[in-house]
């Protein structure tokens, strides 16, 4: 197969991933991060409502893009934004790790102290 | 006594088994012995503070990094401590190793001494585990600049100052390598100095796997 099929497509999902590998080494929160997250919800909303009403869209971008059916892209979408997800949720979890680790030492810490005060 | 200024520091987790004698050992010999219990289920906790040791918890399990950044954090606030060795809790290191590398920092002013297995030919390792440690050991030297014959060791001392500058992420075990990269960024002298690790069959059934050696790639590399 020739590889400049399908060209818009490709650049568009490799740029999809592009991302989410960037955002996966990448450490996550900030007010910036999450306006962009919820720029993306309301793009999302708009998206959706559009192709609920007028399902023939999806077909008609898809064409746009260089997929042969709506239901491809789709597909396609929905495997990159599984990634997308999968790299969020990643760096919330490391995270949410780093404030698990500063509370349990500050508890052994201070149970230290209070034993030391306590035995002086 | 010699060692009244030091703190030996000893991760604990799940070793109720051994960890008594261990303590045993080292109580009398140092001036405080600090083991952190990394939320064992087994009594760990108890068996080492009836040993002798003071004991801090982890409320649940972080992992040997997490633990002994706890365990310098304490010492830290001990201000008769100029020394912390660094001693594993599964009997593989000798009393009289750290002893010996106490007195080298000592006599030489060094701030940190590595224990390595790699200098003499006492240690008999396998050959696959060779094959794993010499690997972490290169991987350790190429990301921290220095020239370490063994990096996986967990017998170290490390003079005051120098333990101010550890600040360790890795929960898991790639913080052998951190700490090594973090006490190199001090800047302070450090030397190597040859140890003997006791490989038991207790030491050895939880000891260093291969699997456990892509895990430390990964934690390095996707840090």
């Amino acid at each position: 197969m020739d590889p400049t099929e399908q060209l818009v497509i490709k650049v568009l999902l490799l740029v999809g991933v592009g991302v989410a590998t960037v955002l996966l080494t990448r450490s996550s929160a900030g007010a910036r991060h999450q306006a962009i997250r919820r720029a993306g919800l309301v793009l999302f909303v708009i998206v959706t409502v559009a192709i609920i009403i007028q399902p023939s869209l999806v077909s008609g971008i898809a064409r746009a893009v260089g997929v042969g059916r709506g239901t491809d892209l789709l597909l396609y979408v929905l495997a990159v934004a599984f990634v997308w997800f999968l790299a969020a949720y990643y760096g919330r979890m490391r995270a949410m790790n780093r404030q698990i680790t500063a509370l349990t030492r500050a508890l052994a810490l201070t149970q230290a102290q209070l034993r030391r005060e306590d035995s002086a | 006594m010699a060692n009244e200024d030091v703190a030996v520091l000893v991760p604990v987790y799940n070793e109720a088994r051994v960890v008594a004698d261990v303590v045993a050992e080292l109580v009398g010999r140092f001036g405080h012995v600090v083991c952190v219990d990394d939320g064992s289920t087994d009594g760990s906790d108890a068996a080492a503070r009836a040993a002798g040791a003071t004991v801090l918890r982890h409320a649940t399990n972080l992992g040997q990094g997490a633990a002994l950044q706890t365990a310098i954090e304490h010492a830290l606030t001990l201000p008769d401590v100029s020394y912390l060795v660094t001693f594993d809790a599964d009997g593989q290191h000798q009393v009289s190793d750290a002893e010996e590398m106490l007195e080298l920092a000592r006599r030489e002013d060094l701030a940190i001494v590595f224990g390595s297995r790699f200098l003499d030919e006492r240690t008999q390792a396998g050959l696959l585990k060779k094959l794993v440690l010499k690997t972490a050991v290169w991987v350790t030297n190429q990301s921290t600049g220095m020239r370490l014959t063994d990096a996986h060791n967990g017998l170290r001392v490390i003079r005051r100052d120098a333990a101010a500058g550890v600040h360790l992420t890795q929960n898991r075990m790639a913080h052998a390598s951190e700490i090594v990269l973090q006490l190199g960024r001090t800047g302070l002298p450090w030397r190597e100095h040859p140890v003997h690790l006791l490989y038991t069959d207790y030491s050895k059934s939880k000891g260093q796997s291969l699997l456990n050696a892509v895990n430390i790639l990964f934690e390095l590399t996707f840090r």
